[in-house]
């Protein structure tokens, strides 16, 4: 059985078990699922600094922030009890694509040429880290939530502007990868 | 006025504002929310969410993995809160499940495209970032301090950004 659960889970097993999360967290306290605003409550803890988005008791959204606790511990646990003694397995054109930037290490679910403590005082670190967070944080708010807020919860309740920041979500993504990241990479 | 205004605020990111008045917010009673976060954190370690490299598959249409994942966890979510409006299902400790509304803004459309831009550089969107931190990965704590500065300087600005 452990040996079963140690291998990589198949998409449906992964899709079905978050999908289940909408309701757990709804049976649980009516809380609906979302992942993006644990940063805005981490903001209204630590610098509220008299904005009013960031006004408001966050102490009632404490379950948020416990929450987000959780998936860390759970991929602390997850890495360390359970994980895959194989190495990932990626698509072969997608390789040979990264191939093209360097990205050669498929040792780790992380490419070791990017996410890698000696890149954090770099060009390489300041784009993949700084830029990449900044936007994933400054977006998401903006857009009133992330994948797990307009793509699962939102489109699970049928809304449609969380079909629209779907799409958008979709969008971004794609250009990044295709057009951004090719020039990015040209840099170092 | 001030209550309501705040509730609008909240509102705006789905963030709990239909209060339990039952022994709720107390540290002990939110801790299932924590046990429900370490399941969550799991099955993105084990899916192998995490990784960017199968952000890059998806963005380069170069595999069905995470397609197949987002769509299996809609439609799972789709079937329970159709149960649970429809047979008006109510929460363990007996309360009504509420659901409100989204309402548009053209910060859906912007944000959205920023957010994607982003989550194909870091190979993250906020949850796998906390399970990335969590498997080890720890200069993605770099990205997540850069994330809660952006969410920052999105609340700092917000009135002056078009809606």
């Amino acid at each position: 059985m452990l040996e079963l659960i140690k291998q990589p889970w198949h998409w449906s097993i992964a899709g079905i078990l978050i999908g289940l999360t909408v309701p757990a967290l709804l049976l649980i306290g009516n809380k609906k699922f979302g992942v993006s605003s644990s940063l805005r409550h981490i903001c209204a803890m630590c610098i509220p600094a008299n904005i009013s988005f960031f006004k408001y008791e966050w102490k009632k959204e404490i379950w948020n922030l416990l929450f987000v606790v959780g998936v860390l511990i759970g991929g602390f646990l997850a890495t360390n009890f359970l994980s895959n003694p194989n190495t990932i397995v990626v698509a072969e054109s997608t390789k040979a694509s990264l191939a093209v930037f360097g990205i050669t290490d498929y040792s780790q679910l992380m490419p070791s040429q990017i996410f890698n403590v000696e890149n954090i005082f770099t060009l390489k670190g300041f784009f993949f880290f700084v830029v990449g967070g900044f936007l994933v944080g400054f977006g998401t708010r903006y857009a009133g939530g992330c994948t797990s807020g307009h793509s699962i919860m939102g489109l699970s309740n049928f809304q449609l502007p969380s079909l629209i920041a779907t799409c958008c979500f979709m969008v971004g993504g794609f250009f990044s990868t295709n057009v951004l990241l090719p020039l990015i990479f040209k840099l170092f | 006025m001030r209550i309501k205004k705040s509730i609008e605020t909240r509102h705006q990111d789905a963030m709990c504002t239909n209060e339990s008045k039952k022994s709720e917010n107390t540290f002990a009673s939110n801790l299932k929310y924590l046990l429900v976060g370490i399941a969550f954190g799991t099955i993105f370690v084990k899916a192998e969410i995490i990784s960017w490299f199968r952000i890059q598959e998806m963005f380069r249409l170069q595999s069905f993995f995470m397609y197949g994942v987002i769509g299996t966890a809609v439609v799972v979510g789709m079937i329970s809160v159709w149960l649970i409006k429809r047979f008006n299902i109510k929460t363990f400790s007996g309360e009504k499940i509420s659901f409100e509304d989204k309402k548009f803004n053209k910060g859906q459309i912007y944000g959205g495209l920023i957010f994607g831009i982003g989550w194909a550089i870091t190979g993250a969107c906020p949850g796998p970032l906390f399970a990335q931190i969590g498997s080890g990965f720890l200069v993605v704590f770099i990205t997540l301090v850069s994330a809660v500065a952006g969410t920052w300087v999105y609340g700092k600005f917000r009135e002056q950004l078009p809606h």
